[in-house]
């Protein structure tokens, strides 16, 4: 199938379907390798190149014709001889860190790697200080409501004396 | 710790979430920036659409070109089109079209019927010149300078005002 910005929503909402009818990797070709470790490579590629057309899916799992290609990319490269690195760098090359689903780590993509953590830490930080605020505020309230639990204890005498008399 | 103190760095940290979150929103994840910008254009020879000679990236050397992704399974192609023909009337402007992933019959019957806004149409029927070209899908549009690197690519159709925002500024850089 062709793919055109147009249809791109729609196409993508159609393999979220899939996805969610057929889990599980798809298969598009059939591939025949002389080495395992080849054959290995090439499936760890494509699950790790990420498909520009339908963005949240790998080349391995997208239908759209540029998965395709860029399968078919993989494949010749691996059977001439390029490593797994030098397909990386040759997709890098074309469509940016982007097209891999583990981007190397430099000024635009820190953040990226280092949020998620700065998060975990801010808010648990927060966290902490807000728990021990809690503990000597409630040490606060109790200390401060002598006087109430003074009474509940006299009504709780006077109903033990006399139930049923409030 | 001051009562306005606290409600101001609790609206500040939420100001500064809803900011961060309305840029985020308002970007277009479509849009992956072109590793290419400033690199050699990509070498390639390919058949022309129109005549039995080939088409090579050394032949884009010495003119400013406009490169433009295009196919007829394209259906923002189609909208583009008339934007095309327009910038083509400018004689100074060198488009070249790279006509992605087609059927060269259909391409030419393309542009007999809407109108040929290219000086030259390459085609890369497997779309191979495409991928070194970082090209994810048609239309996209490549400004390529006189010693061949590629200055600015534009993704999606052109229209009138993203011709005159986008590319007609970087093109008078150029010139």
């Amino acid at each position: 199938m062709r793919v055109t910005r147009a249809t791109r929503a729609l196409l993508c909402g159609g393999c979220l379907l899939a996805t969610t009818v057929h889990p599980g990797a798809a298969v598009f070709e059939d591939r025949e390798f002389d080495d395992t470790e080849v054959a290995a490579a090439y499936q760890g590629l494509i699950e790790e190149l990420r498909c520009l057309v339908c963005q949240n899916q790998n080349i391995a799992d997208s239908n759209a014709t540029l998965a395709k290609d860029l399968r078919d990319q993989v494949y010749e490269m691996l059977n001439q001889g390029s490593s797994r690195d030098d397909v990386i760098e040759f997709m890098v090359a074309r469509y940016g860190d982007f097209v891999t689903y583990r981007p190397p780590i430099n000024a635009a993509t820190v953040l990226l790697w280092t949020g998620p953590f700065a998060a975990v830490l801010v808010g648990g930080g927060l966290l902490a200080i807000r728990l021990r605020g809690d503990k000597t505020g409630s040490a606060e309230s109790v200390s401060g409501s002598d006087a109430s639990e003074q009474a509940a204890q006299a009504w709780l005498q006077r109903q033990a004396a006399a139930p049923g008399e409030d | 710790m001051p009562a306005w103190l606290r409600i101001g760095l609790v609206l500040g940290l939420f100001g500064g979430l809803v900011v961060v979150l309305a840029l985020g929103l308002n970007r277009n994840p479509r849009e992956v920036p072109s590793p290419l910008v400033g690199k050699p254009v990509p070498a390639f020879e390919l058949p022309r659409l129109q005549s039995a000679e080939s088409l090579a990236s050394s032949q884009l050397l010495g003119t400013v070109t406009l490169l433009n992704v295009w196919a007829t399974w394209c259906v923002a192609c189609r909208q583009e089109h008339d934007a095309l023909l327009a910038i083509a009337e400018d004689p100074g402007i060198n488009l070249i079209g790279l006509n992605w992933k087609d059927d060269p019959s259909k391409a030419r019957r393309w542009l007999q019927d809407l109108g040929d806004p290219y000086d030259a149409v390459a085609v890369d029927v497997d779309g191979r010149v495409g991928i070194d070209f970082g090209v994810y899908g048609a239309p996209e549009t490549f400004v390529i300078d006189k010693a061949g690197v590629i200055r600015y690519k534009h993704i999606g159709p052109i229209d009138g005002g993203i011709w005159r925002d986008k590319i007609l500024p970087v093109l008078a850089e150029l010139e």
